[in-house]
């Protein structure tokens, strides 16, 4: 058995089980890849909470000169659930830091993700839902325990609140991924992808509810952003979901835009991908 | 029917390069320059071919990775680049280059996600992955993360990974270049024994004749894109009259005998205790040796297999060039 006998040809995984197999395995890999980086992991953590405590003190001041209690309709608790919820969100979602891509283009191993019988987007989508799976153990949940100790942040106050906060958060990672595999893919047309990567890099974290809540824009440049960029989807749509903020957009809405933009960028993924394997075999690795 | 098949296959690059400030120029290069190829199921094949003859280019074409630019070619009676992912779940491939495993985890992970992504049976994965550990010897570093592997370790590792899922036909892209004595020796020896069952065909390139001596029967060979040789090494050997070199080193200077009696064998030079011959195909070494040790005492013996880039100058000079084509 084994390779002394070459076997018929087994099929790509055709049935759900196997689909789900094959999911599980690449999960297993993404998150085991990060899981061998506690370094890492410690050094991403300490530089959240930081942030989160410089974040917490800015807001805070401009609550008290406001005098009113509260900005944008976020009181003072929903506010903290903002900034410790966003810092534990960053590393869930990975907004920053990821080039795995870019750099297997540039070296050229990226073909041998094409020697799979499994499409690479579905390869790497898999893996990099493994690696939220470690990130929300690892990275979201203690910054979370610090502000809610040290700043006493609102907690969800219904249930279904858990399950749709969580429903935005996986689609959210699966927004910043497809954006990210986008960013890096660039590397195929281009020979240094620093420019994507910064333009990438400034954009979601000033367009995406980063820094401030966008609700705290008019109400034009709020929709614009929410329906013509994927930004808001990936940090304002999961905060104000968990921070249960009243105001419109509500969460139906919120998770309804995130699921049209991981569809169109899923779309977009493919599409660039199968652009880029064209080129690729044309003009050799 | 043939497991590769390729008739008038060729590839052309456009090369783009700048001249002056403003002006670029583009120029073609033919990596590959219409090969014919048929490999039988079960074969072990040699091809062969200096840097930049077009070796990697074929193999990239065959695996469906690169577009040819012209010609026919089917591989397990694929299309390779339309039916790229579906001919993947029959073939393995090892780019020396490149790495298929997962770099920062265990050795054992990236198989482990291999058995999954060729939806291999567990009693089936666990079998191979036995043998490979025999016979390549794995056991001391399967736990070790793949960035600490030396480059021999992880060849081993590429090979096994390639072969994980009993592919019909194995690639292998110069699998021994850059590699140490010991794990060059036990790639030769894997592939020996694997070509030894004749059930997968193994299509291996290299530029270092002595990778494919005792391990394959059909050699071709290729430069600058184009087959200039196509049958077994003794053929290859016997048509350009390609010679090995035998150096002996003596205890004291001597002062060398007479070898007309020794078909195919002449002394190139002789400097103090270091005689040097040169032997064609025709020429037993064993006889040599006899009549060596009459002359005194050897210290040291060596045999040097030809280059490869000896045979090709030959292939050029020798007359029969022009009826391989
Ligand atoms: N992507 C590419 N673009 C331009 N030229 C290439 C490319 N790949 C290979 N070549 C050229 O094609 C020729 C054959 O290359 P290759 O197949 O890699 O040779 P080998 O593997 O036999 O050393 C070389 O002259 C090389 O420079
Ligand atoms: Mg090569």
């Amino acid at each position: 058995m084994g390779f002394v006998t070459a076997t018929a040809a087994r099929q790509a995984g055709r049935n759900f089980f196997e689909l789900a197999a094959q999911f599980r395995s690449f999960a297993t890999i993404g998150f085991r890849r990060y899981a061998t980086y506690r370094q890492a992991t410690v050094a991403s953590l300490a530089t959240n909470t930081t942030f989160g405590f410089l974040r917490s003190y800015v807001l805070l001041a401009v609550v008290a000169a406001s005098g009113a209690g509260s900005i944008a309709g976020y009181s003072r608790a929903q506010l903290m659930s903002f900034v410790w919820l966003g810092q534990g969100l960053i590393g869930v979602v990975l907004l920053w830091g990821w080039n795995d891509l870019s750099e297997r283009i540039r070296s050229g191993d990226v073909v041998m993700d094409l020697l799979r019988p499994q499409h690479p987007v579905f390869a790497y989508v898999s893996a990099d839902l493994g690696r939220a799976g470690y990130a929300f153990a690892t990275r979201f949940l203690p910054p979370v325990v610090i502000g809610s100790i040290v700043f006493g942040m609102a907690l969800p106050t219904r249930a279904t609140t858990y399950a749709l906060g969580l429903c935005s958060v996986l689609l959210a990672v699966l927004v910043c991924f497809l954006c990210r595999y986008l960013v890096n893919s660039c590397a195929y047309w281009l020979l240094d992808n620093r420019g994507p990567t910064m333009a990438w890099m400034v954009f979601s974290g000033v367009l995406g509810g980063l820094y401030f809540p966008l609700r705290m824009l008019p109400g034009w440049a709020m929709w614009a952003l929410w329906l013509g960029t994927p930004f808001p989807s990936i940090l304002q749509a999961p905060l104000d979901v968990i921070s249960e903020h009243g105001g419109v957009p509500g969460p139906a809405a919120m998770l309804a835009v995130q699921a049209a933009w991981a569809v169109v960028l899923l779309a977009a993924c493919l599409l660039v991908q199968r652009r880029a394997e064209r080129r690729l075999v044309v003009q050799g690795g | 029917m043939n497991v590769i098949e390729a008739r008038g296959l060729r590839k052309e690059f456009t090369v783009r390069a700048k001249a002056g400030r403003f002006r670029r120029t583009s120029s073609v290069v033919s990596a590959v320059d219409g090969v014919d190829l048929a490999v039988e199921r079960g074969e072990l094949l040699g091809y062969l071919g200096p840097n930049g003859a077009g070796k990697s280019t074929t193999l990239k074409m065959m695996t469906g990775v690169l577009h040819p630019t012209a010609g026919d070619l089917t591989v397990c009676g694929y299309a390779p680049v339309p039916q790229r992912r579906r001919l993947a779940a029959r073939i393995g491939v090892v780019f020396g280059q490149r790495s298929g495993l997962q770099w920062d985890l265990p050795l054992r992970d990236s198989f482990t996600l291999l058995r999954h992504v060729h939806r291999v049976p567990a009693g089936e994965h666990a079998a191979a992955l036995r043998r490979c550990t025999d016979l390549l010897d794995l056991g001391s570093f399967m736990d070790t993360p793949v960035r600490q592997l030396s480059l021999g370790q992880r060849m081993r590792g590429e090979l096994t990974a390639a072969l994980l899922h009993s592919p019909e036909v194995l690639f292998l892209d110069e699998p021994t270049i850059g590699l140490d004595v010991l794990s060059k020796q036990a790639v030769r020896q894997f592939l020996a024994e694997l070509g030894a069952r004749g059930d997968t065909t193994v299509v291996l390139t290299t530029h270092d004749l002595a990778d494919i001596e005792r391990l394959c029967r059909r050699i071709v060979v290729i430069d600058h894109g184009r087959v200039v040789h196509d049958g077994t090494l003794t053929q290859l050997h016997e048509r350009y009259g390609s010679q090995r070199r035998v150096t002996a080193d003596f205890a004291v200077p001597v002062v060398p005998g007479d070898v007309s009696g020794l078909p195919g064998v002449t002394l190139e030079s002789a400097e103090a205790a270091r005689l040097v011959f040169a032997l064609d195909s025709t020429a037993e070494v064993g006889d040599l040796i006899a009549r060596l040790v009459t002359w005194g005492t050897l210290r040291d013996l060596s045999i040097a297999e030809p280059e490869i880039e000896d045979v090709i100058s030959r292939l050029y000079l020798s007359p029969a060039t022009s009826i391989m084509s």
